[in-house]
Parts: C-alpha cells; sequence; structure tokens
C-alpha cells in the first residue's frame, strides 16, 4: 500500500517536474540571441568565469554578464555578491576566478596571492567607480552646500538643527527649518562607509577624529539601516534625516553640493571621474596593479571627492589557455567602452576615463599561461 | 450553597437554582457596547485614536463581562468567562500582525504575478531594461522561474536528508535509547542546534564541501546539506514531542499481542503521531525554505535557469528576493526589483501553503481515525 | 524481548528488528556525528578570537568587552520575543484546539502554520516599512507616561526601529512556531481525561487547567523553546528592523545589537580576525542557546510522568 502510494507521489512529482522544465524561458527580454555581436575582443571564448565579491557591484555586474554573454554566446560569467572580504577570500584561496573589491588587496594579500596566482601574484583593476552622495531629506531646500567639516560635525552629531549658523552661513538665501538633524549611517560593514569615513578623516582632520573604518563609529549612536536601499529608505521616509549613499540609488532626495577648493562641486559622473585623475597610484606595487591613491582633499575645482573606486582582482598567471583568455576578453570587456557604458546606464556608475581604461587593457593583456 | 440544597421545599428551589445565576442572553452584548462607548469615550479624552479606542475597549469589556458574570453566576462561572475572553483575545491579537504581514506581501505581490515573472529567469536582465520598461511604463520584464526551480530542488533534497535521519533519530531517543548516554549525547547536541545562526551552517556545509572537492565549491548540493543541519534539529524535535504524548497502552497492548517492536513502532506509534509529525516537518522545511545566507555561501547566486543541483550555481526564492530587494537589478529605479522581490514573496508564500497542504494530506490518508 | 521470540520464532521479524533498531541508532550517530562537527568547526575557526591580543579585537579592549553588550542585548530581545508571543502563541493554540467551532479550527490553525513559511526578510521588511513607523506614537506615550523607567527612556526613535520593535517583530516570527506545535499537543491530551473533569462539573476553563495543561507542558516548554531557538537566532529580521548601536537600557530608542545580526551585518567585509570574532560570536550564541535549552530540560525531567512513553 504506502508502496504504491509513495510511487504514485514520485509519479505525480516527477510528471510536475517535467511540465515545469518545459515551459520555462531563460530569456526575459525577448531578444533574439547575440544581437550585439561585436565582441570585444574578437575571438571565441569558452568556459565559465566565476567572481566572488562586493555587492555594491552587483548591478553593474548584471549588465557586463549580459553584455559579455551576449557577444560571448559560449562563455558564462557567474557572479556572487558576498561582500569583498568574502570576495577576496575566496579570490586567495582559489575558490574564484576573480574578485570584485571595494578595496585594493593590502601588501599582505597580494604575498599570499603568490600561492594561488604564481610568482606575479595578483593585481587590482578599477572596474567600476561610483561617486557617494550626501543625501537629505529637507522639503523645498535644495543643492545645500557643505564643506567637510561641516558635513563632519553634522555626522558626529555636533551640529544638530538645520538652521545651525554653520549650515546657514554657506547656504544664504536657503529658507533653512528648525528641524532637527536626523543622521542616517550603514549598519553593515560596508566599503561605501570606509570611503565617506576616509573622506571625513583626510578634508575634515581636525573635526573627524576617528580612523577610517568600514563599521560607523560606534561611539555615534544614531539612525541607521541595512544596505544603500536600507538607508535610502529609512531617510525618505524621515524628514530631517541625512545620510551618506551610492548616487545612483539616492532617488528623490536632495544632494549636498561638496566645498572643494574654492566652490562647491555638484555630484555628477563628470565630476567623480576628475576625482579619479586626480589619485595617485599606491606606491610600491608591480606594473599591472592598478591601486589608486585617492585624494580626498583635493583643491582641484570640479572634481568630486567622495568616491567609491571598486576593483576587479585577477590572477597574473592562469594554469590553461582557455582560462586564459576567457579571464582576458572579459577583463578587456569591462573596462572597454563598452563595458563601461552599459553600467554606466544600468547602474548609474561613472566610466573610467580614456587614460585608465588604456592602462586596464594593458594590463589585463598581460596576463598569461602559468609556466 | 449546601443549605439551601437542604431545605425542605426542592421542587420550586432547584427550578430556580437551574434559570437563576445565569446572565441573560442580551447581557454579555451589551457590556460590549458599553464598553464600545465608555472605550470611545476614554480615547477622545487624549486625542481620539483607533488604536488607544480598541485597547480601552478591549480592556473594559473583559473586565465589566468577567464582573457581571461573576456577580450573577458565581467565582468559577467568571474565571472561566474572563479565560474565554483572554484566549479569544489573544487569538484576535494574534490575527493584526498576521493579517498585517499577509496583506503587505498581497498588496505589494500580485501585480507582479504575471506569466512573465513565473515562466522567465532574469538571465540577461539589466538595470537598462528596468530603466527602459519604467520610461516606458511597459509591464516590468524577468522573472523568478530560475528561483523556483532552485527552491524547490534545494529544498526537496534537504527533506529527503533530513526527515529520514531526524524521524530515525527521534524514534531511538523514545523507543531505544531511554536513559542511555548516547541518546543523551543526541538530545544535548540537538538542543545546541536549535539555535544555530544559519549562516554558520553554510559556512560548514561550504566547509565541508570545500576540503572533498576544492576551494568555494557551490551547487545545490551544498546547500541542501547547509539546510539540513538546520533542519535536523528542529525535526527531531518536534517528532520526539509528538512520539512521547503516544500513549504507552497503545505500545503494550501491541506487544501483548505479540507484535514486535519495529512493527509496533511503524504501524503504531507513528501513524498515531504523524499528523504532528507531518506538522512539525512541514514547520521545519518552512523554517528553511526561507533561508536566505546559508544559501548564498553554498549555492551561489543565478540569473539562469539549472535542473542540476550537482553542478553550478543555483539560485532560490529567498535569496533572489533578498538581492532584488537590498541590491535592486536598476539602483536607480528600484521600482521593478521591489515588483519582482513582492511577487516571489507571495510565490513563495503560496508554494509553503500547498506543501503544508500535502502534509495535511499525507497525514490523513496515514493517521487512524480519531475522536476529533 | 523473549515473549515476542515466542510468538514468532526466527524468520524476518527479528532481522527486522535489529535492522530498525540498528538504522535508528546510526541516524542518531550520524546527527551527533554532524553536530559535532559543527561545534568543531565554528570552535576552530574561533580561537584567534580568544587568542588574539585584546588591542586588536574590536572595541579594543579583547574579546569579552566585545561580546558582552551584543550577548544582553541578543537576550534582551529574545526575552521581549518569548514574553510576547507565548502567551499569545498559548492562547491562540487554546482557541484553535478547544474554543474554535470544530469547521472552523482546521482552516485556522492552517493559515497560522503558514505563517511560519514566511522568510524572515519579508518579516524584516514589514517591520521597517510598516510597523516601525505605527508603533512610534505608541513609544512616545511610553516616553511621556513611564519614561522615569530607563526602559522607556527617551529621546524616542523618530523611525521607530528600536529593540521593541525588533523584539516585536521577532514574536510574530515565532509566535507559529509556538502556536503549531502547542496546537498539537492539546489535540493529543486523552479524551477521556477531558471528558471526565467535564462530566465532574468542571467549567471549559477548569477542564483545561486540569486535564490540558499539565499533559501539554512538556510539549509547551520545547515548543517555546522551539520559538526561542528561532528569536536567538534570527538575523535578517533583526538587521532590517534594529538601528543598531552601542548597548542602551531603553528600548525605545535607537540602539542595542544582537549576535546574530551582527554576525549577518559584519560577515561579508570580514576576514582575518574580525572573521574569527564574528564565528566566536556564533559560538558564544551556541551557549547561550544550550544554557537556556539546559534549563528547559530540567524543567520537562521533573514532570516525567506526564510522558507517555516512559
Amino acid at each position: 500500500m504506502k508502496v504504491i502510494r509513495i510511487g504514485q507521489a514520485a509519479a505525480v512529482l516527477s510528471v510536475a517536474a517535467l511540465a515545469l522544465t518545459a515551459c520555462g524561458s531563460d530569456n526575459p527580454t525577448g531578444d533574439a540571441a547575440g544581437t550585439g555581436g561585436s565582441s570585444a575582443s574578437g575571438q571565441d571564448v569558452t568556459g565559465t568565469l566565476t567572481g566572488i565579491g562586493a555587492s555594491s557591484q552587483k548591478a553593474a555586474m548584471d549588465a557586463w554578464k549580459s553584455g559579455f554573454e551576449t557577444s560571448n554566446s559560449s562563455a558564462k560569467v557567474q557572479y556572487s555578491p558576498d561582500g569583498s572580504g568574502a570576495g577576496r577570500k575566496a579570490f586567495l584561496a582559489g575558490g574564484a576566478q576573480f574578485a570584485g573589491s571595494d578595496a585594493y588587496l593590502s601588501d599582505d594579500e597580494i604575498e599570499s596571492s603568490k600561492k594561488v596566482c604564481g610568482p606575479d601574484g595578483a593585481f587590482d583593476i578599477p572596474a567600476y567607480i561610483s561617486p557617494i552622495a550626501v543625501a537629505y531629506n529637507l522639503e523645498g531646500v535644495d543643492g545645500l552646500k557643505l564643506d567637510a567639516d561641516t558635513i563632519a560635525k553634522i555626522f558626529k552629531l555636533e551640529i544638530t538643527k538645520w538652521n545651525d549658523p554653520a549650515i546657514a552661513k554657506q547656504n544664504e538665501g536657503v529658507d533653512l527649518p528648525d528641524t532637527n538633524i536626523t543622521v542616517v549611517h550603514r549598519n553593515d560593514e560596508s566599503g561605501t562607509t570606509e570611503n565617506f569615513t576616509q573622506y571625513l578623516s583626510v578634508a575634515a582632520k581636525d573635526v573627524w577624529t576617528y580612523e577610517e573604518s568600514g563599521d560607523w563609529p560606534s561611539d555615534l549612536q544614531s539612525e541607521n539601516a541595512k544596505g544603500t536601499s536600507g538607508v535610502v529608505s529609512t531617510t525618505s521616509s524621515t524628514p530631517g534625516a541625512i545620510t551618506y549613499a551610492d548616487a545612483s540609488a539616492v532617488g528623490e532626495l536632495g544632494t549636498v553640493s561638496v566645498k572643494v577648493g574654492d566652490g562647491y562641486t555638484e555630484l555628477s559622473a563628470e565630476a567623480a571621474a576628475k576625482a579619479v585623475e586626480t589619485a595617485e597610484p599606491v606606491s610600491g606595487r608591480s606594473d599591472q596593479d592598478m591601486a589608486l591613491e585617492l585624494k580626498r582633499d583635493t583643491t582641484e575645482s570640479g572634481a568630486y571627492p567622495i568616491i567609491l573606486v571598486s576593483y576587479h582582482i585577477y590572477c597574473s598567471t592562469y594554469k590553461d589557455q582557455q582560462t586564459v583568455d576567457l579571464v582576458k576578453a572579459w577583463g578587456n570587456y569591462v573596462v572597454g567602452k563598452e563595458g563601461q557604458q552599459v553600467a554606466a546606464d544600468s547602474a548609474g556608475s561613472a566610466p573610467l576615463s580614456d587614460s585608465l581604461s588604456e592602462q586596464a587593457k594593458k594590463a589585463i593583456d598581460s596576463i598569461k599561461v602559468a609556466s | 450553597m449546601s443549605t439551601t440544597t437542604l431545605t425542605p421545599t426542592p421542587t420550586p428551589t432547584r427550578r430556580n437554582r437551574l434559570s437563576k445565576g445565569r446572565l441573560p442572553r442580551w447581557a454579555i452584548p451589551a457590556v460590549g457596547l458599553a464598553a464600545l462607548i465608555l472605550g470611545a469615550a476614554g480615547s477622545t479624552l487624549g486625542g481620539f485614536s483607533v488604536a488607544s479606542f480598541l485597547i480601552y475597549a478591549a480592556l473594559l469589556f473583559v473586565v465589566g463581562a468577567t464582573l457581571a458574570t461573576t456577580a450573577v453566576e458565581g467565582r468559577r462561572q467568571g474565571t472561566n468567562s474572563f479565560f474565554k475572553y483572554l484566549v479569544v483575545g489573544a487569538f484576535l491579537l494574534a490575527l493584526i500582525p498576521l493579517v498585517s504581514v499577509l496583506y503587505t506581501v498581497l498588496e505589494r505581490g500580485l501585480p507582479g504575478m504575471t506569466s512573465d515573472f513565473l515562466f522567465h529567469s532574469m538571465n540577461g536582465m539589466t538595470g537598462a531594461v528596468d530603466n527602459e520598461t519604467v520610461a516606458a511604463g511597459t509591464p516590468v520584464l524577468g522573472g523568478a522561474y530560475h528561483a523556483v526551480v532552485g527552491t524547490l530542488l534545494i529544498t526537496l533534497c534537504s527533506t529527503v536528508i533530513s526527515v529520514p535521519v531526524g524521524m530515525l533519530a527521534a524514534i531511538y531517543l523514545v523507543e531505544y535509547g531511554q536513559g542511555k548516554m548516547l541518546s543523551r549525547g543526541i538530545t544535548f547536541f540537538v538542543d545546541v542546534m536549535t539555535g544555530i545562526p544559519s549562516i554558520v551552517a553554510g559556512l560548514f556545509a561550504a566547509a565541508l564541501f570545500g576540503l572533498m572537492f576544492g576551494p568555494s565549491t557551490r551547487m545545490g548540493i551544498v546547500a541542501a546539506v547547509a539546510l539540513s543541519v538546520l533542519m535536523i534539529p528542529t525535526v527531531v524535535r518536534s517528532t520526539e514531542e509528538m512520539l512521547k504524548i503516544v500513549p504507552n497502552e497503545l505500545r503494550e497492548a501491541s506487544y501483548a499481542l505479540g507484535v514486535r517492536k519495529w512493527r509496533t513502532i511503524t504501524k503504531v506509534v507513528i501513524p498515531t503521531a504523524i499528523s504532528g509529525i507531518a506538522s512539525g516537518v512541514t514547520l521545519a522545511i518552512a523554517r528553511v525554505i526561507g533561508e536566505t545566507a546559508p544559501i548564498l555561501v553554498t549555492a551561489g547566486l543565478a540569473n539562469s535557469i539549472n535542473f542540476n543541483v550537482f553542478s553550478n550555481w543555483m539560485a532560490t526564492l529567498p535569496t533572489f528576493i533578498y538581492y532584488q530587494i537590498l541590491n535592486p537589478t536598476s539602483p536607480t529605479n528600484i521600482d521593478p526589483s521591489a515588483q519582482r522581490a513582492w511577487a516571489a514573496a507571495l510565490l513563495l508564500i503560496i508554494m509553503v501553503m500547498v506543501l503544508n497542504l500535502g502534509a495535511r494530506l499525507i497525514a490523513r490518508i496515514f493517521s487512524p481515525k480519531t475522536g476529533r | 524481548m523473549t515473549t515476542n521470540a515466542l510468538t514468532k520464532p526466527g524468520g524476518s521479524g527479528r532481522t527486522g528488528d535489529k535492522v530498525f533498531s540498528t538504522a535508528s541508532m546510526a541516524a542518531g550517530i550520524l546527527i551527533l556525528v554532524t553536530l559535532f562537527a559543527v561545534a568543531l568547526f565554528l570552535f576552530l575557526q574561533a580561537i584567534p578570537a580568544f587568542t588574539a591580543d585584546p588591542a586588536e579585537v574590536s572595541g579594543g579592549k579583547g574579546f569579552l568587552s566585545y561580546i558582552w553588550p551584543i550577548v544582553i542585548g541578543t537576550v534582551i530581545a529574545a526575552a521581549i520575543a518569548i514574553v510576547l508571543a507565548t502567551p499569545v502563541g498559548l492562547g491562540v493554540a487554546l482557541f484553535i484546539s478547544h474554543y474554535a467551532p470544530r469547521r472552523l479550527a482546521a482552516p485556522l490553525g492552517y493559515v497560522i502554520d503558514l505563517l511560519a513559511a514566511i522568510p524572515s526578510v519579508i518579516y524584516g521588511i514589514w517591520g521597517y516599512l510598516v510597523l516601525a513607523p505605527v508603533l512610534v506614537p505608541g513609544y512616545e506615550w511610553l516616553n511621556a507616561n513611564l519614561g522615569f523607567i530607563p526602559l522607556f527612556g527617551g529621546p524616542v526613535s523618530q523611525t521607530g526601529k528600536t529593540m521593541l520593535t525588533a523584539g516585536i517583530v521577532l514574536a510574530v516570527m515565532v509566535l507559529p512556531i509556538i502556536t503549531s506545535l502547542s496546537r498539537e499537543i492539546f489535540l493529543q491530551t486523552p479524551g477521556l481525561h477531558e471528558e471526565a473533569a467535564l462530566a465532574l462539573g468542571a467549567t471549559r476553563w477548569e477542564m483545561i487547567r486540569m486535564s490540558v495543561l499539565p499533559f501539554a507542558r512538556a510539549g509547551i516548554i520545547s515548543a517555546v523553546m522551539l520559538g526561542l531557538g528561532r528569536a536567538l537566532g534570527e538575523t535578517m529580521a533583526v538587521a532590517l528592523v534594529l538601528s543598531t548601536g552601542n548597548l542602551i537600557p531603553s528600548l525605545i530608542k535607537s540602539g542595542n545589537q544582537t549576535i546574530a545580526a551582527e554576525i549577518a551585518l559584519n560577515f561579508p567585509e570580514a576576514f582575518g580576525l574580525r572573521m574569527s570574532e564574528l564565528i566566536a560570536a556564533g559560538l558564544v550564541l551556541f551557549i547561550i542557546t544550550l544554557a537556556v535549552n539546559m534549563v528547559a530540560r530540567w524543567i520537562i525531567s521533573r514532570h516525567q510522568e506526564f510522558s507517555g512513553a516512559n
């Protein structure tokens, strides 16, 4: 009896499974396969490329994946947005062919990467640049202007009212309400927090006495939420709130123009790209490595210094030609014009400048088969 | 009271006592009405709000009705009705958040339940596509088919692993291992494991398979093992409870008829407890089917359909929901992602509902007829 | 055993018995080995956090002062959840098993079971989108009227993302677990006990108190423990609902943190020592769960006589 029933159940299940198999589609956009056909590298690459890393890159990664797979139909890319730390760890253990990371490899990590990547180790390529907006929810107030010290004081909870003289002085003619400022920060450790606190600790070093860190300083008790979408939705629903978040996600919130040099720079992709250009390469690295030392206290007018540069980390050598071709094709696509453009369209990132893009391509082309 | 029974005129008194001491039918509704009015009045004093009105009215009603019953029918009946109101009140109170959750999911999930959503994966979906659909006002593209497949397969695998193991272990604990060291050890570890943070189970499974197949081996079966680690303690614990309350008389009767122990367990003990066991297993599945963190470190995140649990990455509905909400496909236009996420949540609930029905059906087929 | 052997000498019965008892023991051992391996894995991964230089641990004062506040936070959140969910959950279970009209009872139980299946991400999002804003006026009232108690100290959080909200969300999450299991157990109360009580003239509540509750006591405790396990280990809901921070007495201000949420929030970006710290935090959660469960087992063991299979 029981056996028969179980058999029936199994039969029903397998029929259901078959039915399911039959009616699913892997082509939600309804395009004919391979619309583009303009492969960046021109050569046919095959295989599956695995990446693990920063969740900040996820939206851009979706776009890159889709674009890359369209032009290289026999290649597949999978990316798990576990987080930068997890990505670097998996990469160094040989569990992924590339990592996405909001921070470049430390010297120790480069040293330990020689185990899986051969004698030249791994190297960082900037792939995703996102300006970080200082966003606020204040009805009727647009384009607030603030300098680094004032921003630091607000986030340090020393300025608690929107009509504080320090804010009013920089925004003459703006009608500032007598509302309490509610500071909203990320409660998960993140590259966004790290870059923002780095900006504060460099550009407002007299006020912001905390070290840069992916964790918000625990002395500063204020509202917080998980993830970019969390801080944005909390800020949007709380009048008088201020937060920092990836510029592409701030939606209707007002964004602060930051004082750089003598003027105030409005948030824009161009201004972010300009700030990246003022950055200098980190010293003591191999020629391939493009880790950037961002100048947060730059005085160059028109540069927006609160930016997040997220890297792709590749090995200098891979074990076989097929993987090398695949990685090269992928890497070139990502930093190339087309890749940067689809990321900008999908994720609202700031494209790499032409010179950086060329440099990155050169570094990626140097990847070779392990001897 | 006892003195009245001694009175020499029994007939009229007895009639009297049966009809006396009962609240008239209209009394309780009357108390309710009064409580509503007084509650409205009370809450208006301090600025009217629906919440305070309901709280005042409920309190007044319980106190008033209890006092009325106590006064007319005596203390025991008073206590009885007091607890009746509390139990019903607890039920109504529990309904508020539960209905609110369901309503939220339905309200936001229903618009996204299109055939596009059900039968397409997210393969090739980019933020640019979402931006276009928002700009053009066309229906949202991309769906959760791949995640549905992943959820079903991974959950099925982990159920296949953990239900037999968990049930057998519970049988051992209740029927064979009473008082033995091994059974104490199992009980101890099962207890410890009920509070394990789910991510830890994921890391453990990832490390285990990493040792066997190389670092960062991610596929459906790894996730199934991670979920089994979470599921087994729940299965053991609930099955154990259900087996324990099977009356010993049943076992003894069966032994007395010369039935062997294993036949007694499979034919008498388990069928008696099957409804509770099925409910416990359903709860265990329900607990793991919604897990996010362990899936990610064990099965990765896929955008395309994968039917093979033994190779390549898979997505499940919870990871789909999680990333659609926290890392929308298009950061600038999060509405399409939010719509997909809520629709996926609704889908997940429907799936568990079907599963629950199935478990109840199984329980009904196998359980003996009872009075209730 | 011998009597059984007498009724059916040799044959398949004996092997069946042997196979069955061996299989069940093997399952038990398998569980033991797996769970032991998990514990060992955790312990090995956590060691660096215990042995590290105190200055290098988060907070810079050693592991103990790092873990202490979040242990308290975890216990508070779980306590709020259990205190709220247990009476309500038992009430709902009793309502379904003994008060509701029979035709209504089954669908009601079904709906409640269903709610155990909503993924915690959804509870978390519901918590901060729907519940938290609704609770803010209530918190302001608490602060205005009971503000002298440190638990309700101000200033009240303007977003409602507080410990109390997190506790309420957890309570809603564990409610179906408690209800579902205790309902099953209430239904198993021997009908004879109940009828005997009623026949003696007991009111419905007296019948429940005299026959149902004592019978179900061990099961209720188990159900509450399972609920508590979920409340202690719940990550996503707390991570999404709570405005985390340092340990503070007030439940209606942003602040406090739980172990599971701490792990979930910081794990993705963690490496090296930080990773060990988080895993060590997981280990501490284990120990808390263990302590709670041991207390529960001890309580149950004093009521062994109500178990059917002793």
